[in-house]
């Protein structure tokens, strides 16, 4: 029976992929851009689980990584000629990695409630000095800029129409998965769950548990680096408000409802909550987090385990 | 002897006055938090929605029966009930559970009371009108006595609840409950009503400074956010649980602040508290008014 | 199971209780009367389920299985502070009085009850400072600042203002001089002579057949033994066999 186990999941995977692939072809532009988006904010919740479910580090402080991310692809964006696509990541990624190494030389030293109200706090210092800060990051109004090419110089170039950024966003979405699969299953992984389950007996074994959370938080950032890169090429703008920990708050209800610990609870969280959003924005107009928020709280109370967590006991009954 | 003619002693008063009133109401919002995390290990994230609660509470009575005070007393009075009523509800059937659940619970009921707020009193902002006008005047400015006033009854409350914390039945159980839930039980302390009290008192506290603070700015939705950050902030710099840690580290980062904004505009002055924050969880985490680092 | 010993119209019967903490199973069916006004004591090693016994029977712990009996009335999942306005006073093992309250706090809180007088709490208070007028000279002093022997008399000074009708007491005499244990000895006499019951669990056996009038041995979270003291003090070889000593 375990050995059929990763058949069973590596054919849902393929099924599921392959769904995805198809999205832009079959559906409604505005559907499938909205899976699109889905994708990316699933790569921001995952990169969140790594923390909160794996490591048991609750942060409210990606929406500093994501903004950041954002913010860093837009400048290169902006700033190079012609454009580059790589270079944007790169910067994406950089700008990132430094806010989160940044957050993560405090993670070392603080418990986990202190983590949590920290990162919330250096959240709203970068939210406060990108609003300031006018001249650099256009303030209030934030900055908007072109798309790039998809090129490898020498070798193509092509134009991102929605369809192609779909497959750029599924693609790198996917391999981000795969990644973060063989890094929380590598005894990197165990040590990550080990600590979660009982810090001060990790410690006692032996393992540099600070070094192991530095590490995590870096990683976690990168990730949510990467989808906020991914997000300012989709929608060809960076504004402060993405910075505002309100978006945190955000991926920690997709991380809550999905299932933490499990990185694909996080991202059908992400799904439900933005197809939640959609749905009842049209009864409710603005007032659609309260439900929400009642059933978040709800969730929280009675099903720790999220949907997915719920769904696998029904499966295995 | 030139340069003290140079320094703007009169701005420097009024800021420090300044300073000491924002310092006070803070002080009462950051004793609530403290009083939460120190006798029930929860951070209340929803802390700054009952501050805002009760503004929006205070501005229903005062249209109703145009008394400030009358206002005040109920406004706390309902953000005790509506505290309780959460507690019950939210946080005491997480009450065994890990503490990460309890900051995404009090998260998501600051969230839909938020919205609720939104919802039922929309997004312009409400005014809630000083009770008495008059000032009296520091050098050549005006200073109003309305500010004095808040400065002077945050203190009495702060005070006040120092007392009863002190001598009551009431005061007693709370601090046993502090430090040994279990042998309060079994002491016949009836726990549970203890922290749902702790819980109401609070929250009560909390939405006595929204009304208390509530002619100085607009009441609306939205308010209770930046509130709750810089509370957060001083529980943490005056040592977690410290009732007086929080009271005087209010009171010193809302100096600084006001100091700052001599210099700079109100709203980078706001990263004072933050540039506070980072220094202390660097040099001293146990917080920079808790006698000796534990 | 009918529990041992059998004593008519017990103050507090326990009947065959199970606890687990976590996956293990740490009483396996624990059976015991106290009459009123009796002082009973359990003998057992390290480890054996003594203390949790005595806990199953405060309330700290939930039992997973069995029934205890007060007063004729089933308590078994009764909150602590329910059981401990019903008469029932625990003193821990490691005393745990509490660090930051005076003597005085601390004696409140068992003093500051419901339907009790001004008077009448002067009264306690007087009593309990004329058994131990150590506590009364550091009245106002910290719990956390006494010295060991003199925590262990407000934690039994403490229960006792509770005005139980039996007070739990988890291994008093633990690293207590001498003079100490025999003060406590005393005042599990003065508790006896004020019709309160004491359940007694220790590791000092002399003290315990002294004091005692009926003694249960557990080994293993379970009753092995149980006699008159007055049987064992004759005949001591139970407690060799059950106890190892």
């Amino acid at each position: 029976m375990r050995d059929r186990q990763p058949l069973v999941f590596w054919t849902g995977f393929a099924v599921i992929v392959a769904l995805l692939i198809a999205s832009p072809l079959v559906l409604p532009p505005f559907w499938s851009r909205f899976v699109t988006e889905i994708l990316i904010w699933g790569l921001v919740a995952m990169s969140s689980d790594l923390l909160i479910g794996y490591t048991g580090m609750v942060s409210f402080g990606h929406s500093a990584f994501f903004g950041l991310g954002m913010y860093g692809a837009a400048f290169v964006l902006l700033e190079t000629r012609p454009p580059s696509l790589w270079a944007a990541l790169a910067a994406g990624l950089l700008a990132a990695a430094a806010v989160a190494a940044f957050v993560a030389y405090f993670s070392t030293r603080l418990r986990d409630i202190y983590f949590a109200i920290t990162t919330l706090i250096f959240s709203q210092i970068f939210y406060i000095v990108i609003f300031t800060w006018t001249e650099v990051t256009g303030g209030e109004n934030g900055l908007t800029f072109s798309r790039p090419a998809l090129a490898v110089p020498g070798l193509f170039s092509l134009r991102f129409t929605p369809m192609i950024l779909h497959w750029f966003v599924l693609a790198i979405v996917v391999l981000s998965y795969l990644l973060l699969r063989r890094i929380t299953q590598s005894p990197f992984g165990m040590v990550l769950q080990s600590i979660r389950e009982n810090e001060a007996r990790t410690r006692a074994i032996g393992y540099p548990i600070e070094r192991y959370k530095i590490v995590a938080v870096m990683l976690s950032g990168l990730f949510a680096g990467l989808a906020g890169v991914l997000y300012a090429l989709q929608n060809q703008f960076a504004a402060p408000n993405f910075v505002f920990f309100v978006l945190s708050g955000e991926v920690v209800i997709y991380n809550v409802i999905g299932g933490i610990g499990t990185l694909v609870g996080p991202i059908l969280g992400a799904a439900f909550f933005l197809l939640l959003r959609e749905g009842l924005s049209r009864f409710f107009t603005e007032y659609y987090l309260i439900p929400v928020g009642l059933m978040f709280i709800a969730m929280v109370i009675f099903m720790p385990q999220g949907l997915l967590g719920f769904a696998r006991r029904w499966l295995n009954r | 002897m030139q340069w003290l003619h140079a320094i703007p002693w009169d701005l420097l008063l009024i800021q420090t006055i300044n300073g000491i009133v924002a310092g006070m109401i803070l002080a009462l919002v950051a004793s609530g938090l403290t009083l939460i995390f120190g006798i029930m290990d929860v951070v209340n994230f929803a802390h700054g929605e009952f501050l805002m609660l009760g503004a929006y509470i205070a501005v229903l009575t005062i249209v109703a029966t145009h008394s400030f005070w009358l206002a005040l007393i109920v406004a706390s009075l309902g953000t005790a009930l509506i505290g309780a009523l959460v507690y019950v509800t939210t946080l005491r059937p997480l009450l065994g559970r890990d503490p990460l659940t309890t900051i995404l619970a009090t998260f998501g009921v600051s969230l839909v009371l938020q919205n609720y707020a939104l919802w039922q009193f929309g997004p312009v902002a409400r005014k809630i009108p000083e009770p008495f006008a008059g000032s009296i005047t520091l050098f050549h400015l005006d200073y109003s006595w309305y500010r004095l006033t808040i400065a002077g009854l945050s203190a009495a409350i702060i005070g006040g609840f120092w007392l009863f914390l002190k001598f009551g039945t009431w005061g007693i159980w709370i601090r046993a409950t502090t430090q040994d839930r279990i042998m309060a039980q079994a002491m016949g302390i009836p726990v549970p009503w203890v922290l749902a009290g702790v819980f109401a008192i609070g929250s009560a506290m909390a939405g006595a400074s929204g009304v208390l603070f509530g002619p100085l700015v607009g009441v609306d939705h939205a308010m209770g956010f930046d509130w709750i950050l810089r509370a957060f902030i001083v529980v943490v710099v005056g040592g977690m649980g410290s009732l007086g840690g929080s009271v005087l580290a209010a009171i010193f980062i809302s100096l600084l602040e006001a100091y700052a904004t001599l210099w700079v505009s109100p709203a980078q002055a706001g990263i004072v508290s933050f540039v506070v924050l980072i220094l202390t969880l660097l040099f001293r985490p146990t917080g920079l008014f808790v006698a000796t680092p534990k | 199971m009918i529990p041992n010993g059998g004593v008519a119209d017990p103050l507090l019967r326990v009947e065959d209780i199970h606890t687990h903490y976590g996956k293990s199973h740490i009483l396996h069916g624990v059976s015991l009367d106290v009459g009123r006004g009796e002082v009973v004591g359990l003998l057992g090693r390290n480890g054996v389920g003594k203390s949790t016994t005595l806990k199953a029977i405060a309330g700290i712990v939930h039992p997973s299985a069995g029934r205890v009996v007060y007063e004729g009335r089933q308590i078994t999942n009764m909150p602590p502070h329910r059981l401990a306005r019903l008469g029932i006073g625990y003193v821990p093992e490691d005393r745990r009085i509490f660090p930051v309250l005076t003597v005085t706090e601390n004696l409140r809180t068992g003093l500051d009850r419901h339907g009790v007088t001004a008077a009448r709490k002067r009264e306690l208070l007087d009593k309990i400072y004329s058994y131990f007028p150590v506590l009364a000279e550091r009245r106002n002093q910290f719990g956390g600042t006494l010295s060991g022997g003199e925590q262990q008399m407000l934690a039994i000074a403490r229960a006792m203002m509770l005005e139980p009708k039996i007070i739990l007491l988890d291994e008093p005499t633990e690293g207590l001089m001498p003079r100490m244990v025999s003060q406590i000895r005393e005042i599990i006499d003065v508790l006896h002579r004020d019709r309160v019951a004491v359940l007694l669990v220790e590791q000092n056996v002399p003290l315990t057949l002294d004091a005692g009038q009926r003694i249960y041995i557990i080994e293993k979270g379970v009753v092995r033994h149980h006699a008159p003291a007055a049987e064992l003090r004759a005949d001591d070889a139970p407690i060799h066999r059950y106890m190892g000593v």
